[in-house]
């Protein structure tokens, strides 16, 4: 047999080099767009020009976070953006004045969305019907709590989103922070295992004696509270709170995990991939305003890029996405 | 029950429908004892061992393993914990994990700080003590992989141990995918772990493989068990004759008269795909069945024919070709739509009056078939799925026989139907064939073999075997299937 | 997303009784829409003392008059089978419109021209579409984003933040009335009349709903599986174009986001319409009664006088319960 001689003859080692490959194809992405913007305007490559780059990237790094916990399960969220504006609109009334009332509403916020999960999985629906009708409640929620954008966050999260960490800027720190805190519980706690299993193979998972319930619930909640995290950071970046602010984070937030090697299949995702997917994406537009791109085109090359990286996964992997 | 069985059952049954896979079957196994379990397909192999590791209920029978009565309702779970593994034909390993990850899931024991290091030391000296220089990359997903190291995974993970006993390993098909040198390890490793007292039942169509391996050989023959014997001493050409001995004496087929049989009017004349495999020719008019165990590549080779006749009578826009799928429910029925529907499918384009098509004309052409195939349903408005499985495989038949197409494919496609809507299938097929439509019949039921004028007999992915007339005996198709005559 | 039920072999005769009664609900939800769509249309002027019935109800048919268009288009691309969705409807919009008003410059003797050209446009547009999917191997959700990014651009390029105005033609066709009876509405019925043949009665919608729900069974049945999903998603491009084309006559000239409420009301027609998101069916009259719900609620959560955040709120309830509780289609 061909492959027992491959297997014999040691030759193994070109299994993991395309997988390595599809691995670095986001950073080399995010990579090929810094060294673009180094060469054009090297002063950016200083602690504040950073921090300006990357700013808005803190908030879609833990949406996509999110989202991909979501896609983990093979299904799709397109309430994200919506409910990521909801708790801005929370926290820009309410965190500042009344606290508690602040907590409650969005402990409740995510065990809805934690029910909205389960009705999904226990009645077998289609999430992407339920998900955009979500986004419709998510939205009035907002709008009934905060008419028009508005409303002041508190003090302290200003503070911390203004917050000039040593060495590297904040949203630099926190890429790291969570890329690893996000590998670590996927991909290398033992629990994590069983997670990403329980999306691409529930019946061997279950038939090892794991119980699939407590495994989704776990993935939902997880979900409701990282899009809790980026609307939080959110309005501490943009200091008010806006129902409308963040629709952008559904489809940005599935991009993301895409461009960082997920796939719709289920169980196929990766945190340090997302994430850096993620700051990729929140560069596009930066890139192309420094190019010299005119802004008409920004949007389209945006469109173009997300071509161009995953047909190099295409080339590169000959996988289904 | 003998108080010193590892494994005792007694008298299972369990029935699908109307078929019954187990007709209350007796297997034992004694501690490190190697059983083979062998049987042509729907013998019911695999029901047992499903029920034995829980991922089948049995209808009724005795169940105890280790001396402890297992009743009502057996998981797979509990299987694990009694100490009871399984190695799937299609295997249960999570192809978007690492084989280090997959050692994981089969064990909650492994978990906290160092979990990864545990597990990979632990699946590292298993495939090191079962397949040394194995060259598997642990961290390789199991996707990455070729076939025949995934078997190597799933065997190795299967004889890992943490927390529960290792008492006996269900081995489907285990060596399916292996290399020789593999297959050899894994055959010498399967004799240590019997010598240190783990039992292990192997299934295979590798016969020297059984008597080579297994200390006692079990044969089943629908849903029975009509044979066991100490393997010592047994020849292939015995296990042979043990599969094929209830065998009941029926007519020999049909002498064809030669008219059509020349070269130059074939439908199809395909070259095999090596020296070893044999060119397929079908003429007009005739019926050529693909034999041998289920899955050896009998339907990969239909299909590649079917795609290629397609292909070449695209441009038409009437397929010169049809195909029965055997597997109803994914790949045959359309199951939102009604029988009507579903027969049409096929046919829409000779429908069609102008840019519509025609009630009228589909509403004969329904009508004339479900009188024709004996449908029993009160209207072909009905939903498909409203009808039994053989009538629902008459529609399918309906669908190809009504088309244009000279050659039709059939996929295994009586599987799970009654024995009266086979005879009449049967005849209309020879009434069709009659008139100059050519079939290619792929059959894993022995009887229907009968039916064929001359069939091809399939063995790991090669037609390895060409029978005709006379010469379609059960025997000489268990014989080719099992590698009885090739290579022995 | 959603995995068909495998029946195992041989036990078609116990499914049979429950499989008799999901064939009679078959459709009910799409049915539904109209009942709940009558039922908002009777409170709606109840609740005004009995006026402005016909008022109510031909607003609320112009504007689901555009919903249908899309989600008739959407539908096609959703029938095809599971993972398919076309995000790019409100960007072909948005582009066929700059390009087909741009051209006019106005005129009424340019309107069949341009009319021609927005329809080439969303005809192209959805072979794009399809040839990043079939070619790239993307998801169609993905390639249709993407595609959308393109489009959006090239429609900023051609017309920048103005607004472009129509034809007066173009603005008179589509509010005109013939009798007090408005006309565009009925054309797009007749849309409507005519999709619902091509689904059932020509052999494109055969083979596309036997696509939608086996791929490899249609394959078998020597359906160009290629060849119709190709077809589907220019269908549906050039619906997108139709309606960006009449909604710049409706509402005075094509503008840069004219199309954003139709990526969500396009899916959620076709659903609530009758159809499964897993493929295989097509209810082109129940799109109708979804679009007549959506516009009905909102004309009536208007009248009540509510907030804006109520009605959406609402409207979200509306959507998640009839999904959750509406009887399933065979599809699900």
């Amino acid at each position: 047999m061909p492959e027992a001689a491959i297997l014999n003859s040691g030759s193994h080692s070109l299994w993991p080099r395309r997988e390595t490959l599809e691995t670095a194809l986001p950073f080399l992405a995010l990579l090929v767009m810094l060294g673009i913007i180094f060469a054009v305007r090297p002063t950016v490559f200083s602690y504040f020009g950073l921090t300006l780059l990357f700013k808005l990237a803190i908030p879609l790094m833990f949406a996509a976070l999110s989202q991909m916990l979501i896609i983990n399960l093979g299904e799709i969220d397109l309430s994200n953006g919506a409910f990521v504006g909801l708790v801005t609109c929370i926290v820009a009334v309410y965190l500042e004045k009344a606290p508690g009332h602040a907590v409650l509403l969005l402990v409740g916020t995510v065990l809805v969305y934690v029910a909205v999960g389960w009705l999904i999985s226990v009645r077998k629906l289609p999430s992407i019907v339920v998900t955009l009708g979500m986004s419709f409640v998510w939205l009035g929620c907002a709008i009934i709590i905060l008419p028009a954008p508005g409303g002041h966050s508190p003090a302290w999260l200003i503070d911390a989103m203004r917050w000039k960490p040593p060495l590297m800027p904040l949203p630099l720190w926190t890429a790291l922070g969570i890329a690893v805190i996000g590998h670590w519980a996927l991909k290398s706690s033992s629990y994590g295992i069983v997670l990403r299993g329980a999306g691409a193979n529930p019946k061997s998972v279950a038939r090892a004696g794991w119980s699939l319930v407590k495994a989704r619930l776990l993935l939902y909640a997880g979900a409701a509270l990282l899009a809790v995290i980026a609307g939080l950071f959110l309005s501490g970046i943009t200091t008010s709170g806006d129902p409308n602010v963040a629709p952008g984070y559904t489809m940005l937030g599935v991009g993301a995990v895409i461009l960082g090697g997920g796939t719709f299949n289920g169980g196929v995702v990766s945190p340090i991939g997302t994430v850096v997917g993620a700051l990729t994406l929140s560069l596009a537009s930066s890139v192309l305003s420094f190019l010299q791109v005119a802004p008409v085109w920004q949007i389209g090359a945006q469109g173009l890029i997300l071509f161009l990286v995953l047909a190099g996964r295409v080339l590169i992997g000959g996988r289904r996405l | 029950m003998v108080p010193g069985d590892l494994i005792a059952m007694d008298s299972i049954r369990k029935a699908f429908g109307a078929v019954h896979a187990l007709a209350g079957v007796d297997f034992h196994v004694d501690r490190g004892e190697v059983v083979g379990l062998i049987g042509h397909n729907g013998a019911g192999k695999s029901t047992l061992m499903n029920v034995l590791f829980g991922t089948t209920q049995r209808d009724s029978g005795r169940f105890h393993i280790a001396g402890r009565e297992i009743a009502g309702a057996f998981t797979p779970h509990q299987a694990h914990e009694a100490g009871i593994r399984c190695v799937f034909q299609e295997l249960s390993l999570c192809e978007n994990l690492d084989v280090v990850e997959n050692t994981r899931i089969l064990h909650r024991s492994l978990q906290g700080i160092g979990w990864r290091r545990r597990a990979r030391r632990l699946i590292a000296d298993q495939l090191d003590a079962i397949f040394p220089g194995h060259g598997i990359a642990l961290k390789a997903r199991i996707a990455d992989l070729p076939i025949g190291a995934r078997q190597m995974v799933e065997i190795a993970r299967a004889f890992t141990v943490t927390d529960a006993p290792l008492r006996c390993v269900i081995l489907d098909e285990p060596t399916s995918s292996l290399g020789h040198e593999a297959t050899r390890q894994f055959l010498a490793f399967v004799r240590q772990a019997a010598g240190q007292g783990v039992a292990a039942i192997v299934i295979s169509h590798r016969l020297d493989e059984i008597l080579n391996v297994c200390d006692r050989v079990v044969v089943m023959v629908d849903g029975r068990v009509v044979a066991q014997q100490r393997s010592e001493g047994l020849t292939r050409p015995d296990l042979v004759a043990m599969m094929g001995s209830i065998e009941v004496p029926r007519a020999v087929a049909k002498a064809r008269d030669g008219s059509h049989d020349q070269t130059r009017d074939r439908v199809i004349d395909a070259p095999g795909r090596d020296a070893h495999d044999l060119p397929i020719h079908l003429a007009p008019g005739e019926i050529i069945g693909f034999a041998g165990l289920d899955g050896h590549g009998q339907r990969e080779r239909m299909r590649a024919l079917f795609h290629a006749g397609l292909k070449a009578s695209r441009d038409r826009h009437r397929p010169a070709v049809a195909y029965v799928a055997g597997d109803r429910q994914t790949e045959g029925v359309f199951r939102i739509w009604s029988i009507a529907d579903n027969l049409t499918i096929g046919t829409l384009p000779s429908l069609c009056r102008g840019p519509l098509i025609s009630a009228a004309a589909s509403r004969s052409l329904v009508e004339g078939w479900m009188a024709r195939m004996k449908v029993k349903t009160d209207s072909a408005d009905r939903p498909i799925l409203s009808l039994s499985g053989g009538n629902q495989q008459k529609v399918l038949f309906a669908r190809a026989l009504a088309s244009d197409a000279r050659t039709v494919f059939l996929d295994d496609p009586m599987r799970g139907v009654d024995v009266g809507t086979k005879v009449e299938v049967y005849r209309l097929i020879r009434a069709e064939a009659a008139q100059g439509r050519s079939f290619v019949w792929y059959a894993t039921e022995l009887d229907e073999l009968t039916n064929c004028d001359r069939i091809y007999v399939f063995r790991e992915g090669r037609a390895v075997e060409h029978l005709e007339g006379t010469d379609i005996r059960q025997d000489r198709i268990l014989a080719a299937s099992f590698g009885g005559m090739v290579n022995a | 997303m959603i995995v068909p039920d495998t029946v195992p072999r041989g036990t078609g005769q116990p499914l049979k009784g429950s499989l008799k009664i999901l064939s009679r609900l078959r459709g009910a939800r799409g049915a539904l829409g109209f009942a709940v769509a009558a039922l908002l249309w009777i409170a709606t002027f109840a609740y005004a003392g009995g006026q402005g019935a016909g008022a109510t109800l031909s607003t609320a048919l112009a504007f689901a008059a555009f919903g249908v268009i899309v989600g008739t288009g959407q539908m096609l691309v959703i029938a095809s089978g599971s993972g398919n969705f076309d995000l790019s409807i409100p960007s072909v919009m948005t582009l066929a419109a700059y390009i087909s008003m741009g051209l006019m410059h106005g005129q009424d003797y340019r309107l069949a021209g341009g009319f021609a050209v927005a329809l080439a446009v969303g005809a192209v547009a959805g072979a794009l579409n399809f040839l990043a999917i079939a070619a790239l191997r993307l998801p169609p959700m993905i390639a249709t984003l993407a595609w959308s990014f393109v489009f959006q651009s090239l429609a900023m390029n051609l017309g920048g933040e103005a607004t472009i105005k129509p034809p007066a033609l173009l603005s008179e066709f589509t509010v005109f009335r013939l009798g007090g009876v408005q006309v565009m509405p009925l054309f797009v019925m007749a849309m409507t009349a005519v999709m619902a043949v091509v689904v059932k009665r020509t052999v494109f919608g055969r083979h596309l709903l036997a696509i939608g729900q086996s791929e490899r069974g249609a394959r078998l049945a020597g359906i160009h599986v290629t060849r119709v999903r190709l077809y589907s998603y220019m269908l549906c491009g050039i619906a997108a174009a139709v309606a960006g084309f009449l909604l710049s006559g409706f509402t005075g000239g094509a503008a840069l986001n004219m199309g954003d409420t139709y990526m969500m009301e396009s899916v959620a027609v076709v659903v609530l319409g009758g159809a499964s998101v897993a493929g295989g069916e097509a209810n082109p009259i129940g799109i109708w009664g979804a679009a007549l719900f959506f516009n009905l609620l909102a004309i009536l959560l208007n009248t009540f006088g509510l907030d804006a955040g109520v009605r959406l709120l609402l409207t979200g309830i509306m959507v998640v319960l009839i999904v959750a509780v509406a009887p399933r289609t065979a599809g699900d």
